[in-house]
């Protein structure tokens, strides 16, 4: 490739997706985030705006379209980021989105060391760290306990859930799925022979159980709606849908399955033009003061990586917490870092289960 | 003993409160060119639509060849029309317009082919059949709609206004060509039309229709020359009308005096009493126009009438001259003689006219039926 | 020289004029064109490092999955077309033959109604009303007319009355204007001459929609084919729609080489069908896009 169609390429998809909007915003009294829903709780925005004069944008995205729209604008448009920790080696090498971190500009002390460890093990590029931890939770299965008694993704398949389940169609589920079916596919990232063929199994199984999967789920409120209406018995999803579906409805509970929950973490990441570093690092360091960390936690349904928000958490949270995970953080497993290339893989699975009948 | 092709038996239309069509009853002879004569707006296509099925009539019923037509379609009635704008299918190559009817009733491709170049041929275009409709011109297109109604041989045509959209030379040629077509194929004609001269040339019986209703129905001469209503003396024909009351009253004649105290006699159509109200229509061939009395040579003795000239209406054998009458300051028309005489007339010049009493006719005013 | 200065001057003033239009053609419709062609051809050798390959379009053809899909997607384009032009017809001949004033101007409202809310709203309105807790599978039981609350989304017959639904107006539009021209006489001439409703449909009103039922479908199969909220909202698990597969790739896998393949692909099969429909109709492109 020229560089010229390469600078062209940039130029264009940056005009064109953000719409000059980074243009227009690039002032430096603006920070801009690019999140997850309830990432950024309204009112802890508006106490960091009024101790520091930054305001605060927030785009709302998923892991894929955050790394789509930073690879379109080559890291541009946004100041923060907020990928989960297996998302960033594999994007970054491939498309160099993100920028390290300067930990100098850190608070690194307030951050529980063990996460920002995992975060550590999965975000190092050349001796760089691209990411650090904000809050994390782990997907397992939401059950409705009146219709179904399940402990497992394999169970989802059972003749009696015909059209009763959801799952989404992303990776997630072929990595809990491979885990039910007592295979790790972890520990074959690095063998792309092995892991296409534990793929193509697990592709497999999915196919062989469409017909309980009512439809795959987009977005967390298609999958509440469905749970809620009582159209869906079961499903695999996040812990704090599911602990949000088991105030409404003690009937619903969260559950880790036998196969062991999976874990997922999101970070702070910097893309690689963003223009308000200065602004990125006084939001980490306000987010990772204790009582900011909790409410933003308490905001999201989740657990904070800040230290000491734990105890501010809701105790409401903590025993439903409790409940899910009686062996603690023991059961869950981190996802690594996922090696470029994998995701076509395991897109062409996803999509034959898709296609398939 | 006339057999009908058509009749009409009180048939009636209303639209809202207006009465299109009043309660007409009338026949249409086998064979022959019916019109029917009347202003824009006095139902005649109201009329012809409902024959051709296209309106229900509330009223009455038609008879097509005998037969009532009360329920039946317009496809399945023996009658065809030609349309104000012809209606000539542009999608349509000419050949295929002309055997479109005859596709429609399942004659075979080659039959109905063989019969519209035929039909083509007898109505002057022959091999004409591969040409678009639009590369035809008005008078060929004209052609076309008559070849494409005739070819399915009608008990009854009927053309509403087909001429209307030609200009004046090409109208007076299709007129005759209408004749003759229609007198080759012998089908019944039914043609209505606004312009008396498309009605009197072609016709061999004219139905004067006002309002609704038909005023007069007879051969051409007979309306022109007997009028039975003041309608269609104003109506057929460029006539003088003088309107006054009755002064005196002398077995056929009468006389009446104008508002303005002009003295003029005529024959008398229904009963008229002195004092009534009306009108005397003279039409500008009748009257004669001398420099002198002496100029007249009347056959007969006649009233002598002055005036001076208005205006001379030049149009070769149609010339005349508009008039006033002296002491009325009335206008009055008079056809200038063919021998080209009088057409050194000055604007101003007095004159002298006259006509025959008994050529001029006059009707009761409110007396529309004599 | 004089005469000469003024047409230069012209021309520059033609230019000037032209120069938004060719600026928005080349800028948003010519260079992304051109970049997609690019990515489209390029294969990936390594981390960020990509050589010339037919690797994308091989890819679409030995893999059935995504050939299926094109193949489903273009079908079931074509039905929803077909259905959309029996449906808009009877609409645009009654708008433009019989009704006068009011009347029509409200029927016109009436297909405009689905553009009243954006796509996603309705889209999602059509998901409440047909989910099996939802009001119209409710209603059937009410009724009696089923036992148990049946599923009314997910299947493709939804999928297709989503799909006419969302093209109505963009048949009924230039229907109507092709029927709104056809002289009233001629339909009464080829029923004088014999014809029936069925044959003079066939022979004369038919004839002379063309241009505008070649237009409408032209659109309405583009639309349909480029549609990406209706069909992928509305067909769940199964959907299978062919511009979800160019997202998918472009957003989800991060794959813009085989989004890119895939897009032209689609490209080329509008094409395709467009040249067809002209050609099987017997019109102009001229003067189709004059009915547009
Ligand atoms: N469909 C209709 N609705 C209401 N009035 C009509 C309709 N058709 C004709 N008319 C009225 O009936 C009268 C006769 O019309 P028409 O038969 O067309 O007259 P003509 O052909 O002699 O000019 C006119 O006053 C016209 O306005
Ligand atoms: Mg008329």
């Amino acid at each position: 490739m020229t560089r010229w169609s390469v600078a062209l390429r940039a130029a264009l998809w940056a005009g064109l997706l953000s719409c000059g909007a980074s243009i227009a915003n690039a002032a430096g009294g603006t920070l801009r985030i690019i999140t997850w829903a309830d990432y950024v709780p309204a009112d802890v925005a508006a106490q960091f705006t009024k101790e520091t004069g930054i305001k605060v944008e927030v785009a709302l995205s998923n892991n894929e379209e955050l790394i789509s729209k930073l690879r379109a604008t080559r890291g541009a448009g946004f100041d923060l980021a907020q990928p989960s920790q297996d998302r960033i080696l594999g994007p970054q090498q491939e498309f160099g989105i993100y920028k390290p971190i300067d930990l100098a500009k850190v608070q690194v002390d307030r951050i529980q060391p063990d996460l920002l460890a995992t975060v550590r093990r999965n975000a190092t590029i050349g001796g760089r760290l691209y990411a650090l931890p904000y809050v994390w939770g782990a997907e397992g299965l939401v059950v409705n306990t009146k219709r179904t008694q399940i402990n497992d993704y394999l169970d989802l398949c059972h003749a009696d859930l015909r059209s009763r389940t959801s799952v989404r169609l992303r990776r997630p589920t072929l990595m809990a799925f491979a885990f039910a079916m007592d295979k790790d596919p972890f520990a074959l990232y690095g063998d792309t022979k092995a892991y296409t063929a534990l793929m193509e199994q697990v592709g497999a199984r999915l196919i062989a159980c469409k017909a309980n999967f009512r439809f795959f789920f987009d977005n967390r409120d298609q999958l509440l709606n469905g749970m809620r209406s009582g159209e869906l018995h079961a499903a695999m999803m996040w812990d704090s849908g599911g602990w949000r579906l088991n105030r409404e409805n003690p009937d619903i509970k969260f559950i880790a399955p036998k196969s062991g929950a999976l874990g997922w973490l999101d970070t702070y990441a910097l893309p690689a033009r963003g223009k308000n570093e200065a602004a990125a690092y006084a939001w980490i360091n306000f987010t990772l003061r204790p009582e900011i960390a909790a409410r933003i936690a308490k905001a999201i349904g989740n657990f904070s990586a800040a230290k000491g928000a734990d105890q501010l958490t809701d105790p409401v949270l903590r025993a439903q917490f409790a409940a899910s995970f009686p062996e603690g953080f023991k059961s869950v497993r981190w996802y690594p870092a996922i090696p470029p290339g994998l995701e076509e893989i395991e897109g062409r699975i996803l999509d034959r289960v898709k296609a398939a009948k | 003993m006339t057999t009908f092709d058509l009749e009409a038996k009180a048939l009636s239309k209303r639209f809202a409160t207006h009465t299109a069509v009043d309660a007409l009853s009338f026949g249409v002879e086998r064979g022959s060119f019916f019109s029917i004569l009347g202003p824009s707006g006095c139902g005649k296509t109201t009329l012809l639509r409902m024959v051709a099925g296209f309106i229900e009539p509330d009223g009455g019923d038609v008879e097509i060849g005998g037969r009532s037509m009360c329920g039946v379609p317009p496809n399945r009635r023996p009658v065809n029309m030609v349309f104000q704008q012809l209606a000539l299918f542009p999608m349509m190559s000419v050949g295929e317009n002309v055997a479109y009817g005859l596709a429609r009733r399942g004659v075979a491709r080659a039959d109905r082919e063989r019969k519209a170049a035929e039909m083509l041929d007898r109505v002057g275009l022959p091999g004409l059949a591969a040409k678009r409709v639009d590369q035809l011109s008005g008078g060929q297109r004209q052609r076309v709609a008559i070849a494409r109604s005739l070819v399915l041989k009608p008990t009854l045509l009927l053309l509403d206004e087909p001429l209307g959209a030609l200009d004046l030379k090409l109208r007076e040629r299709m007129k005759i060509e209408l004749k003759q077509l229609q007198a080759a194929f012998g089908t019944t004609f039914v043609y209505i039309t606004h312009d008396q001269s498309e009605a009197l040339v072609l016709s061999d019986r004219v139905a004067v229709m006002n309002s609704g209703r038909f005023e007069q129905v007879g051969t051409p001469q007979e309306l022109y020359y007997s009028p039975a209503t003041p309608f269609v003396a104003g109506f057929v024909g460029a006539n003088n009308r003088i309107d006054g009351q009755v002064s005196a009253i002398d077995g056929d004649l009468v006389e009446i005096r104008s508002a303005a105290g002009w003295t003029v006699k005529a024959r008398r159509h229904g009963t008229l009493k002195p004092g009534d109200a009306a009108t005397i229509f003279v039409r500008p061939e009748v009257a004669v126009l001398g420099r002198s009395t002496a100029d007249l040579a009347l056959a007969e003795p006649a009233a002598v009438h002055q005036g001076t000239v208005e205006s001379l209406l030049f149009d070769g054998a149609n010339s005349a001259v508009l008039l006033r009458e002296q002491a009325s300051r009335c206008e009055f028309r008079v056809a200038l003689p063919q021998t080209g005489r009088y057409a050194d007339l000055k604007v101003n010049e007095p004159v002298f006219f006259s006509f025959a009493a008994d050529r001029a006719v006059c009707f009761g005013v409110g007396s529309s039926h004599g | 020289m004089a005469k000469a200065t003024a047409s230069a001057s012209q021309r520059l003033i033609l230019w000037l004029l032209l120069a938004p239009a060719l600026l928005w053609l080349f800028g948003l419709i010519l260079l992304p064109h051109l970049d997609l062609a690019l990515l489209s051809l390029r294969e990936r050798t390594g981390p960020g490092e990509y050589a010339f390959g037919l690797a994308q379009y091989r890819t679409f053809f030995t893999e059935p999955l995504y050939w299926d899909v094109f193949v489903r997607t273009a079908t079931i384009s074509l039905i929803a077309t077909a259905l959309t032009l029996l449906l808009a017809f009877p609409i645009a001949w009654t708008i433009a033959k019989l009704t006068r004033g009011r009347l029509s101007t409200l029927l016109f409202a009436v297909c405009l109604i689905p553009f009243w809310v954006s796509e996603t709203v309705r889209t999602l309105g059509w998901m409440i009303l047909l989910r099996e807790t939802g009001v119209i599978p409710g209603l059937l039981v009410t009724l009696g007319i089923t036992e148990v609350p049946i599923e009314m989304l997910y299947r493709d017959p939804t999928i297709l009355v989503g799909l006419v639904y969302t093209s109505l107006l963009f048949m009924v539009v230039p229907l109507y204007g092709s029927l709104e021209s056809l002289d009233d006489s001629l339909i009464e001439a080829a029923y004088d001459l014999g014809g029936n409703g069925w044959t003079v449909l066939r022979t004369v009103v038919i004839p002379h929609a063309s241009p505008g039922i070649t237009a409408g479908c032209i659109v309405v199969f583009m639309l349909t084919l480029g549609n990406y909220l209706t069909a992928s909202l509305l067909g769940g698990k199964n959907s299978l729609w062919f511009t979800e597969q160019i997202y998918t790739q472009f957003i989800t896998r991060f794959n813009w080489e085989q989004g890119a393949a895939f897009g032209f692909l689609l490209l080329l099969l509008s094409s395709v069908m467009v040249w067809t429909g002209l050609r099987l109709s017997g019109q102009r492109f001229s003067d189709v896009m004059s009915r547009t």
